[in-house]
C-alpha cells in the first residue's frame, strides 16, 4: 500500500481542516500497480512556512492556495518550478479566483491541476485521486525503466565477457607466434593456430546463438507454421553432425518407426535437433554412440537423445539450462561450447508447449528428451501472429 | 624452490589462456602447474607450496579468484598472488592495487587486466619474485 503525503497550504484555517477531513480516510485503487493509496495530510498556514516544510521533507502532492498574504501561492510556485532537479512533487492550484488567465500562468509554473473554490469534498477527491494516479504511474515507469537498463547492463556485461574470452586467447597466441623465432618448432605454431580457429568458431557460434535467442525473444522472427515430419528434421540434424561423429568413430542411430507429424516452425525445429545433436557428439567420448529415438502419442511428440559421453553430476543437471551455463571440468575442457544452446532448447520447447528434461549419470552417459505439443498451443499462436 | 626454476601456479578457467602462460613462462624459465577452477587449485594447494601464484578473477563463481587468493594467503601468506581479469570495466571492479589497503582488501599483490602482455607480466613477476 501506497501513503502519499499531502501538504495544504493555505491561510484560512478552514479549509486546511475540510481538506484534513476528506483525505484522512480516504483511498483509491491505482490500476496496474499494486493495491490501493491512501493519504497523510500535513498543513502550512502560509507560503513561507510551506516552503520550510518542502524542504524539510518534499510531500507528494502540494495544495496551493492562490492568494495569500506574504508570498503567493503563484510566487511559491514560481521558486519551486525553478529548482534544479525539478521537484518530483505535484502540485494542485486552489483559487476562488479561478480565471483562464490564473490557471495558465499556474500550469505554466508547473502545477499538475487546478481547483476552485468552493469544492465539494467529492471534487477535492476527484483532483486528488488523479493526481495521485498520475504521480504513481510516473514513478512506476521511471522504476521500470531503471530496472530495464540494469537488467540490459548485466546481460551486456555477460556477452561482453564472453566475446571477450576468445579475443584474448587469439590475441595471446598472435602476440605468442610474432615472439617465436621463425625456425621454432613447427608444431607449435600449427597448434596456435589451430586454437585461433576453435576459438574463431566458437566466437561465431556465439553470435549466432546470441541471434537465435534475441529473436526468440523479442518475437522479430516470423515464424512460418508448417506441416512436417519431425523425423525429416532429425535425419537432416545427423547428417549435417556425420562426419564430426566418422571422424570420432561415434555411431549414430535413429529410431523413428512411424512419422512424428507437427505443426510448427521448420528453422526452430533445427535448431532444436541441430543443439542436441551437436552436443550428443561433442560431448560424447570417442568412438560411442547417440541414439536418437522419436514417437508420437497422444498428440505429444516426442524426442530423445542419447549419448555415451562423460555424463553430468545431478548439480550440473540442475543448472544446465540456464544462460551462459558451461559445466566445466577435465571432460569439457577441450570443447567450446556457447553456453546458450539449452537455453534456446528449453525456451523453444516451452514455447511448443512442452518442455526438455536430462537424466545422466556420470561416465555412462546423459539422455535429453523432449517433449512437445504436435498441434501448436494457443500462446504459440498468438506469438506467432502477433509478435510482441 | 626446486633448483633455480620458481614454480608458478596458473589458475584460469580457459584453457588457452593456461597453455599460453604455460608456453611464455617456461620459455622464461619458470615451471609451470595449472589448475582450472578453484576446487581444483584447493586439492593442489594442500601437496604443494608455489612460489608465485597467478589467478583469474572469474571462475566458477563470479569473485572465486578473490575467495581462492584469499584461502592461498592465508595457508601460504609469503606467496605473492598476481591477479588476472578480463571483466574490470564491465563490472564496475575497477581497482587497482596500488596501496597497502587495496592490496589488503583485494587479497593480491598485483592486478592485470586480459589481455594479459608477457613483458607486463614478466615485470610484475621480477618485482613480486625477485630473483638473485
Amino acid at each position: 500500500m501506497n501513503t502519499l503525503r499531502v501538504l495544504i497550504i493555505d491561510d484560512e484555517p478552514l479549509m486546511r481542516t475540510v481538506v484534513r477531513r476528506a483525505l484522512e480516510r480516504h483511498a483509491v485503487t491505482i490500476p496496474d500497480i499494486d493495491g490501493e493509496c491512501r493519504f497523510a495530510v500535513e498543513e502550512a498556514e502560509s507560503a513561507e512556512a510551506g516552503l520550510a516544510l518542502i524542504e524539510a521533507s518534499p510531500p507528494d502532492i502540494v495544495l496551493l492556495d492562490l492568494l495569500m498574504p506574504g508570498m503567493s501561492g503563484v510566487e511559491l510556485l514560481g521558486v519551486l518550478c525553478a529548482r534544479q532537479p525539478a521537484p518530483e512533487f505535484l502540485t494542485v492550484m486552489m483559487t476562488a479566483y479561478a480565471t483562464l488567465e490564473n490557471a495558465v500562468l499556474a500550469t505554466k509554473r508547473g502545477a499538475e491541476d487546478f481547483l476552485a473554490k468552493p469544492f465539494t469534498p467529492d471534487e477535492l477527491r476527484a483532483v486528488v485521486d488523479k493526481t495521485a494516479r498520475h504521480l504513481l504511474h510516473v514513478r512506476e515507469t521511471r522504476r521500470l525503466a531503471r530496472e530495464k537498463s540494469q537488467i540490459r547492463f548485466q546481460l551486456l556485461s555477460v556477452i561482453v565477457h564472453e566475446l571477450k574470452a576468445p579475443l584474448n586467447a587469439i590475441q595471446g597466441y598472435l602476440w605468442i607466434l610474432k615472439d617465436l623465432p621463425a625456425d621454432d618448432d613447427p608444431a607449435v605454431h600449427a597448434n596456435a593456430i589451430d586454437r585461433c580457429l576453435v576459438r574463431i568458431d566458437g566466437m561465431r557460434k556465439l553470435i549466432m546463438d546470441l541471434m537465435d535467442v534475441t529473436r526468440l525473444e523479442s518475437g522479430q522472427k516470423r515464424r512460418e507454421l508448417a506441416s512436417l515430419d519431425l523425423c525429416d528434421v532429425a535425419r537432416a540434424a545427423l547428417d549435417s553432425v556425420g562426419p564430426e561423429a566418422a571422424a570420432r568413430g561415434i555411431t549414430l542411430n535413429l529410431a523413428a518407426p512411424a512419422p512424428v507429424p507437427v505443426t510448427a516452425d521448420r528453422g526452430e525445429m533445427e535448431i532444436m535437433l541441430n543443439n542436441l545433436l551437436t552436443n550428443a557428439v561433442k560431448y560424447n567420448r570417442d568412438g560411442g554412440s547417440v541414439d536418437v529415438r522419436l514417437e508420437c502419442a497422444g498428440g505429444r511428440a516426442r524426442l530423445e537423445v542419447a549419448d555415451t559421453g562423460f555424463g553430468l553430476s545431478a548439480e550440473e543437471c540442475g543448472r544446465l539450462f540456464g544462460e551462459f551455463v558451461r559445466i566445466k571440468n577435465d571432460h569439457t575442457r577441450n570443447v567450446l561450447g556457447s553456453g546458450l544452446g539449452l537455453s534456446i532448447l528449453r525456451k523453444l520447447a516451452r514455447l511448443y508447449g512442452g518442455d526438455v528434461t536430462v537424466a545422466s549419470t556420470p561416465d555412462v552417459g546423459s539422455t535429453f528428451t523432449v517433449e512437445i505439443s504436435c498441434e501448436p498451443t494457443a500462446a504459440l499462436l498468438e506469438s506467432t501472429l502477433a509478435p510482441a | 624452490m626446486n633448483g633455480s626454476r620458481p614454480m608458478v601456479l596458473v589458475v584460469d578457467d580457459d584453457p588457452d589462456f593456461r597453455q599460453q602462460l604455460r608456453m611464455q613462462l617456461e620459455a622464461a624459465g619458470y615451471d609451470v602447474t595449472t589448475a582450472e577452477g578453484e576446487t581444483a587449485a584447493d586439492a593442489l594447494l594442500e601437496t604443494m607450496k608455489p612460489d608465485l601464484a597467478i589467478l583469474d578473477l572469474m571462475m566458477e563463481r563470479a569473485d572465486g579468484g578473490f575467495a581462492l587468493s584469499y584461502r592461498l594467503k592465508r595457508r601460504y601468506p609469503d606467496v605473492p598472488v598476481l591477479m588476472v581479469t578480463g571483466v574490470q570495466h564491465e563490472t564496475g571492479l575497477d581497482f587497482t592495487t596500488d596501496t597497502p589497503a587495496e592490496r589488503a582488501w583485494i587479497k593480491a599483490d598485483a592486478v592485470l587486466g586480459k589481455p594479459v602482455r608477457f613483458e607486463q607480466l614478466k615485470r610484475e613477476l621480477s618485482r613480486l619474485l625477485p630473483r638473485e
